[in-house]
């Protein structure tokens, strides 16, 4: 098989994933030109797909032959897709000759399952090593952690690679039993541990690298029954446990060739952006998942609104809120005021006070604000009264939506 | 300088020159001139502005001596700002910067009003430049020219703003020990492995040729992307169509776009197939689980690892077994793991864990010959940010943790039986126990063994003061060096 046909079919077996951040890696340049590359800082998305995703790596996968047969991946031993696997060179030589065109910041490799998990994950080891011994390679480089690899191997794994990743697939364990049967939730919490305490150890650790850009994870929404109460909690279990920098949800979405145990039907991409949006509460707004949840019902957020203001619906006895006197942590619960847009006004208002058209040049929604904020020109009180309050602020429904209505 | 009537003309040295701007714009607030009364030339316009409306601004009216302003004192990040800042295209640039410095001069704190329509279009600017030049490290595509000495790489790219410059930096460092040219309209640069050169602007044709790698890289672009999750809206708002002419992936994005629905409905209309027969022999990955499996302590932990008698298991990292001599004749049972011990899967290897190490060898029991397990096996706790805090094990939790410990003692059979805290003596005793009360008292379990109640380290390490820390590990040592000496005393 050629090189092409390899990459179309290792690349097509790799988009599943979510992930292509490039953020956070290791400062490095090759000023001494005894290498090639750079990382550190922001990351850069070197393209964009139709799908609105940013392409920032090469995301491949070694080979997409599995000894496992996870009923939700296109590459489970029982599916009829074709099979391909790279040689090490060829992962090496795609890499640098991608890279020196500018088109990625590095690679994200993982694999299927061959053999073993200490085979599987010793190759993408020899990969990374190659890369960063023979050639001198500064890119960034994220590898896929296997659970159950022997422990030398991941630790080695980390002196090459900026971020580990491990998946925690599903959201319960008991679906990951049903839809993974050779895949054990303790395994994959064990590896994620371990990678944690190595990396707290290692700034204490005389110059020794180990993963600087941390672990990240993966689940996939809407294969199973969990609910988003389910997902968040998870979530905040993982963050809080293993320091993970994300958590990427991934709303299963059909694959060719199928199994009979999964539901035809995608899962709505608007619950992936209100999973992600509940997400951002939770780490930068200082919403808890209890909080968050209740904006919805039955355990799901709701997907007419976002959750910030499906829970300011519920708690309108919190508001109104004068703008020129809330505190920080009032106003970041406010719907329609950003983090950055918060600090903006907190610094503005020690200058003078604020009134209608301060916001509006902030750029803030107007409308959707308006309910919940008292200035010296506006005074809201009736709006929160009103009944038909939810369907005034509801936005018009997104184009996007009607194509995946199920 | 050059002045025109009250208009006050600043011929800068051309687009990028922020020194020269600095210059002029201390030179002009020193002589009072106010911001309408000044303009700002970069280069050749200025032929085109002398008979313009330029040189009419203002000069029909006789201006009064302005008083002098103190040039005001600006942060280190304002002036990265303004030099981002004048990198923009907008010919207003300069004017609004010196408007800025103007204003600062008589209002210190306006940098601080974020709603101020002066200081809103600066940051505007600054960001536009800023997207700019982080668009073009993205955006540049080298190809490979082959030159005499092997690779040599040039790109054609066509920025927003005067960013050339700010930009190069990036790639040197990138890519330092290759040879590469980038060539935009206005300015190219020229890396020659040693220096980096910036010379006149040049003509897409300069660059025009394939690579042979540009055809691999469609490849990957078409199979990375996912034709059911199709958005090609969120697409443009990263990568509006004036890029794409630059770009090789591009080409493919109408057709793309046109496909993905037909295929989506494909995949979604395909009905699930038969499963493959999978060939040859599967290694098996789970723990041996054969006829000679393992027998006492080990048994047990490896059994306890597939608990689930209560929900704990679910969100814990794993099941951590007690640890120690199996014929350890002193038994320490604690409440639960903590964060540390779930991530190690030992028992008091944390903050408590030291206290306990600190307490015993205070009290002369080696650790090594005790042996050391919790009531509950599974951490307990709850997320705070990037923190799990530690949440007490309820009566049930516990009780249905009991028969590990039950085993445990069966196996070990020790002489004495340390509980610290509350929850241990609940598991052990099978009843609520006010710790303070009965602690450090021996007294016989229903089975003969020796029973001792002594406080839970973690519990010193939440107390507030010194001299109570002082006063409860004192009592700790005690208790541990009253259960160890009945050792041997039954």
């Amino acid at each position: 098989m050629d090189l092409k046909s390899k990459l179309e079919i290792l690349a097509d077996a790799a988009k599943y994933d979510a992930s292509c951040a490039s953020s956070g890696g290791a400062k490095r340049d090759s000023l001494d030109r005894k290498g090639i590359g750079s990382s550190g800082g922001s990351g850069i998305c070197h393209s964009y797909t139709p799908d609105g995703r940013c392409v920032s790596l090469l995301k491949i996968l070694l080979t997409n032959s599995c000894i496992y047969d996870c009923l939700y991946c296109i590459n489970r031993s029982s599916s009829h897709v074709r099979r391909a696997r790279f040689t090490v060179e060829e992962v090496v030589k795609l890499t640098l000759g991608f890279y020196k065109r500018n088109y990625i910041e590095g690679l994200f490799l993982s694999s299927g399952i061959i053999k073993s998990p200490d085979y599987t994950m010793e190759e993408l080891v020899r990969v990374a090593r190659t890369l960063r011994e023979e050639h001198g390679f500064r890119g960034y480089i994220h590898l896929k952690v296997i659970p159950n690899a022997d422990p030398k191997l991941v630790e080695e794994a980390g002196r090459w690679a900026d971020r580990l990743s491990v998946n925690i697939e599903l959201p319960k364990a008991d679906s990951l039993e049903r839809l993974a049967p050779r895949k054990e939730i303790g395994a994959i919490r064990r590896s994620m541990g371990h990678l944690r305490g190595v990396i707290d150890e290692a700034p204490r650790s005389n110059g020794r690298v180990f993963a600087p850009a941390g672990q990240s994870t993966q689940m996939i929404v809407g294969a199973d029954d969990a609910n988003d109460q389910h997902i968040l909690t998870t979530s905040a279990a993982l963050y809080g446990g293993y320091r993970l920098r994300r958590v990427y949800y991934s709303a299963f979405s059909p694959i060719p060739d199928s199994s009979k145990a999964l539901p035809l039907k995608p899962a709505p991409l608007i619950r992936e952006n209100r999973l992600y949006q509940a997400d951002w509460l939770m780490r930068f707004y200082g919403f808890d998942v209890n909080e968050i949840v209740a904006g919805g019902e039955a355990g799901m957020l709701s997907l007419d609104m976002d959750p910030k203001l499906a829970w300011a619906l519920k708690h309108r006895e919190r508001f109104p809120l004068d703008v020129n006197k809330a505190t920080r942590e009032e106003l970041l619960r406010v719907p329609g005021l950003g983090v950055r847009t918060v600090e903006r006004i907190i610094s503005s208002r020690r200058v003078r006070s604020l009134r209608s058209d301060d916001l509006a040049r902030l750029k803030v929604p107007m409308r959707k604000v308006s309910p919940f904020l008292v200035l010296p020109d506006h005074r809201p009180t009736r709006l929160l009264d009103r009944a038909d309050l939810q369907a005034w602020l509801k936005p018009a429904p997104a184009r996007q939506l009607d194509l995946f209505a199920a | 300088m050059s002045r025109d009537g009250d208009l006050h003309r600043v011929q800068l040295a051309g687009e990028t020159d922020f020194d020269g701007f600095r210059e002029a714009a201390r030179k002009l607030l020193a002589e009072g001139v106010p911001p309408h009364r000044t303009t700002w030339l970069t280069g050749d316009e200025a032929e085109v502005d002398l008979f313009g409306q330029g040189g009419g601004l203002g000069s029909a009216e006789s201006a009064a001596p302005a008083p002098a302003r103190p040039a005001p004192r600006v942060s280190r990040a304002f002036v990265d700002d303004a030099r981002t800042v004048g990198l923009h295209r907008d010919r207003e640039r300069f004017r609004l910067i010196y408007r800025l410095l103007w204003r600062l001069s008589e209002e210190p704190r306006l940098l601080d009003l974020a709603s101020d329509p002066d200081v809103i279009q600066f940051r505007e600017m600054a960001k536009a430049v800023r997207r700019d030049i982080h668009k073009m490290h993205a955006f540049v595509r080298f190809r490979d020219v082959q030159g005499p000495d092997g690779e040599a790489f040039v790109a054609w790219y066509e920025p927003d703003h005067h960013i050339l410059e700010a930009a190069a930096p990036f790639f040197v460092k990138r890519f330092a020990s290759l040879r590469w040219t980038i060539l935009t309209p206005e300015r190219s640069a020229h890396w020659t492995g040693e220096d980096l050169l910036i010379g006149p602007g040049a003509h897409p044709s300069a660059a025009q040729q394939g690579d042979p790698l540009e055809d691999l890289w469609r490849s990957y672009y078409a199979n990375v992307f996912n034709p059911a999750r199709l958005n090609p809206e969120a697409m443009r708002a990263e990568m509006p169509k004036r890029f794409w002419k630059n770009l090789p992936e591009a080409q493919l994005i109408p057709d793309l776009v046109a496909t993905a629905a037909t295929r989506t409905a494909a995949m979604i209309e395909a009905a699930p197939t038969l499963p493959v027969q999978r060939r040859g022999a599967v290694v098996e990955i789970a723990p041996d689980q054969g006829s000679a499996g393992p027998t006492g302590l080990p048994a047990i932990a490896e059994a306890a690892r597939a608990c689930r008698a209560c929900p704990l298991w679910e969100q814990a990292t794993q099941t951590v077994p007690g640890e120690g001599p199996a014929d350890a004749r002193l038994m320490v049972v604690g409440e639960q793991p903590g964060d540390l011990e779930d991530i190690a899967g030992k028992p008091f290897v944390g903050p408590a864990g030291a206290v306990f190490d600190r307490a015993l060898a205070e009290a002369g029991v080696g650790r090594e010959r005790a042996y050391v397990t919790n009531a509950v096996k599974h951490f307990k706790f709850e997320p705070r940010g990037k923190r799990r805090i530690h949440k007490r094990p309820s009566v049930g939790e516990i009780h249905a943790c009991r028969s590990w410990l039950e085993r445990e003692l069966e196996t070990v059979d020790p002489e004495v039986v340390v509980m610290l805290g509350a929850s241990a003596a609940q598991a052990v005793l099978g009843r609520a126990v006010a710790v303070t009360r009965e602690r450090g008292r021996p007294f016989r379990l229903p089975d003969g063994r020796w029973g001792v109640i002594a406080t839970h380290p973690s519990y010193i390490l939440r107390l507030q003061t010194e001299a109570e820390k002082e006063a409860a590990f004192a009592a700790l040592v005690h208790d541990l060096r009253t259960a160890g000496g009945l050792v041997g005393a039954r």
